[in-house]
């Protein structure tokens, strides 16, 4: 079951759901690891359900879900792994929930981050999105609720604002399934790297702060050539994040900068 | 060589966050939030014109009122106990029927036809398979019907309102807001309520949210509730008003809890949990209407089948040990009579009696058999005849009124029936909530503390409340 049914579709965009295999829990032997991040209340289950068609309790308030949830599909004969993080609106604050989230993003090295946002709130929403993508040059946006975006006359150009922010940016209505297939692709191209992010940082304002981490950067960089997020490394550590300082002790950043091994986090 | 190295990075990160001050939280915000904003601006366009009628605006104004929410939120608690009330009577009954009166007697004459040993026949048969059906029976339609029920309130986005509504109520008890909404998890379950104050950031709000959780009833405890309230309690008033009656007196108990939470919270932290409430924001989502078929689905497969299937699993041995306590004999009396008789004397002074405590010390596992447990109990130690099928068989009765009558027979009276129902409410968590505990906190501490505090309360006000029956009707 492993191989989509019709292989032939394997490369054509209109048959993107074709090519979907949902495995449920059945997570064996995956491909690339995906985790799913966003705030709460943005139909991140809704999201993880199409995919995977498991059928998490979909409830709308914070505290939902306070666990990982993990479920499984195959696509263009690639078998991945979801995992649903807890929903934040930050990843800088010290409850469980946002320590799951960021512990994964970072530790657990998925391979493609999706954000899944709310485009009726956009720019709370994007304050997650920029934190993750600190860490991560490996995103797509799944611009969610579009179908309450429109109710409202609100408009939101997913275009610009993939410009804007340097990954793949899907609109999507996950409740009717809108949007799915060219998420699914976007996931399928930023994992096996046809697809380049280019995702965008940070510009620090004050001079100071700006040439203390170039500083620790270029320090971190020398020990850890591979890191893909030194500079959000060494803001963590001008801020004495214990976490992160144990990580650099035990040599646990050693094994992300190498990417070989997927650290379960506890 | 490798070690220095990473040594010399966190020291200069020492150095540089003394020279740069303290101020990088703080520009670190500044900037995320400059850049949303940059980022939002260009990609949204917002109507000009606002629209006339904001549907969600009107109706959290009326929800969230001072004077309608909590009315409201009473109102819509009995009417789902209601609608459990009267929907499951019907099913209950039939499913005991086929479970009870069809196949107990079928597996009991395969078992004497193949000659199995009159023990393993009573331990098997009349030990475990009555106490899964007995669960079953009871269980399922209730569930089946405030599940979904519940899951539809959830849905449709009435839970943050009530999370709300009480947020101001847990900030005065010293507790964190969100704490309203780990307890409103608990009416589910309690054990996922404990998992559910992980979003609370504080660990000394979050300890008050696990310690307190066992406050909100859960799945396993509204059946005693609505069965001995509908005999209690609907009893005193004409049938037709009956299930109303009930309903009142399930949400009066329920309310006693969310009371009791806030007590125990403002008890916690001014004594040993010291410490002020911290500010937080709640997002009050969209109403969005509730996706029907999925929402039966989910609540029918995930959380009825689940719970349910936990309860046999804990019924299953229940029942082994309920036949051996009633069939092992020390002397002329069944081990579980010499602690009725020994224990009673205790009960009768709290207004409850030895039966339901040798019950509770059963249910540990799953407050789900209490009452199959008492039922049985009291036939034994009542030597009733004509009903059950002798000692340490479960039975079903199929009508609450046949429930009502073994019990008055067992010497319930008013008293008895409304101390158990706040017993059932202030007692020690389950094993598997305590447990739970444990793996949230670390802490045998708290893990101890969570359990002994409801059960010393329970005991304080069955026993006060007894005094106080008794001195206003004598």
């Amino acid at each position: 079951m492993s191989n989509t049914p019709n292989a032939n579709c394997e490369d054509c965009p209109v048959h993107n759901l074709g090519n979907l295999t949902k495995l449920g829990i059945n997570m064996s032997q995956f491909d690339f690891v995906v985790a799913l991040a966003g705030n709460p209340n943005t139909g991140k289950s809704t999201v993880f359900n199409a995919l995977t068609g498991l059928r998490q309790h979909t409830g709308n308030w914070p505290g939902k879900t306070v666990t990982r949830a993990e479920g499984g599909f195959v696509y263009g004969n690639k078998r991945f792994k979801l995992v649903d993080l807890p929903g934040t609106y930050s990843l800088l604050s010290t409850s469980t929930d946002e320590e799951v989230a960021r512990d994964f993003i970072l530790f657990g090295q998925p391979d493609v981050t999706v954000i899944v946002v709310d485009a009726t709130r956009l720019e709370r929403n994007l304050n997650l999105v920029l934190q993750v993508l600190e860490i991560t040059d490996r995103a797509v946006v799944c611009l969610n609720l579009m179908d309450e975006a429109k109710r409202h006359n609100i408009d939101v150009d997913a275009r610009r604002l993939a410009k804007d922010l340097g990954v793949p940016v899907v609109a999507a209505a996950a409740r009717q399934e809108e949007g799915i297939p060219d998420l699914l692709k976007y996931i399928y191209e930023v994992a096996t790297g046809a697809y380049v992010c280019r995702p965008h940082r940070l510009e620090r304002t004050a001079p100071r702060l700006e040439k203390a981490i170039s500083e620790l950067t270029a320090k971190i960089m020398n020990e850890f050539p591979n890191l893909p997020n030194s500079r959000w490394i060494a803001l963590r550590l001008l801020e004495g994040d214990q976490k992160i300082i144990d990580a650099v002790k035990s040599g646990e950043l050693e094994n992300l900068s190498r990417n070989t091994t997927i650290l379960s986090v506890a | 060589m490798k070690t220095t190295n990473k040594e010399s990075i966190l020291s200069a990160a020492n150095t540089l966050r003394w020279e740069i001050g303290e101020h990088i939280h703080d520009s670190l915000v500044e900037s995320i939030y400059a850049d949303a904003n940059q980022i939002a601006s260009r990609a949204v366009t917002v109507p000009t014109e606002k629209p006339r009628f904001n549907f969600d605006k009107r109706l959290d104004k009326l929800i969230t009122s001072r004077w309608f929410g909590f009315p409201l939120m009473f109102l819509l608690l009995a009417i789902v106990f209601w609608l459990t009330v009267e929907g499951a009577n019907v099913p209950s009954a039939m499913i005991a029927t086929f479970l009870v009166d069809t196949i107990h007697p079928w597996l009991k004459g395969l078992f004497t036809m193949v000659g199995s040993p009159w023990w393993l026949t009573g331990l098997l048969v009349d030990g475990v398979w009555l106490a899964m059906a007995w669960v079953i029976s009871v269980m399922l339609p209730p569930m089946a019907i405030f599940f979904p029920l519940f899951t539809l309130l959830e849905d449709f986005g009435y839970l943050p309102r009530v999370a709300f509504n009480m947020d101001s109520l847990f900030r005065k008890a010293g507790a964190h807001g969100k704490q309203s909404l780990s307890m409103t998890m608990g009416f589910g379950c309690n054990a996922a309520g404990v998992v559910a104050t992980r979003i609370i950031d504080s660990p000394r709000e979050r300890l008050i949210a696990i310690i307190t959780n066992n406050f909100s009833l859960c799945n396993g405890r509204w059946p005693t509730q609505i069965l001995i309230a509908s005999i209690f309690f609907g009893a005193l008033v004409p049938a037709h008003l009956a299930g109303f009656v009930t309903a009142g007196a399930v949400v009066g108990v329920a309310m006693l809890g969310i009371f009791f939470t806030l007590v125990v919270s403002w008890g916690l932290s001014k004594t040993v949990l010291k410490g002020e409430a911290s500010a937080f924001s709640l997002e009050l989502p969209p109403y969005r209407p509730p996706q029907l078929w999925q929402t039966l689905y989910t609540s029918l497969i995930d959380r009825t089948a689940i719970v349910l299937w936990r309860a046999i699993i804990f019924a299953a041995p229940a029942g082994a040990v309920i036949w051996l306590v009633s069939n092992i004999h020390i002397g002329e009396l069944s081990v579980a009579e010499h602690f009725i008789n020994w224990s009673n004397p205790f009960g009768i002074l709290l207004g409850i009696n030895g039966v339901i405590l040798l019950a509770y010390i059963i249910a540990i596992p799953a407050n789900e058999i209490v009452i199959p447990t008492v039922l049985m109990l009291t036939v034994i130690s009542t030597k009733l005849t004509g009903v059950g099928d002798g000692a340490g068989v479960m039975f079903e009765l199929d009508e609450a009124t046949a429930v009502a009558d073994v019990l008055r027979a067992g010497g319930w009276t008013f008293l008895t029936g409304l101390n158990l129902m706040l017993f059932s409410l202030l007692h020690n968590p389950c094993s598997t909530t305590i447990y739970t505990i444990y793996k949230e906190t670390k802490s045998v501490k708290w893990t101890t503390v969570a359990t002994v505090i409801p059960t010393v309360m329970g005991l304080v006000i069955c026993f006060l409340v007894a005094q106080v029956w008794r001195l206003i009707t004598f």
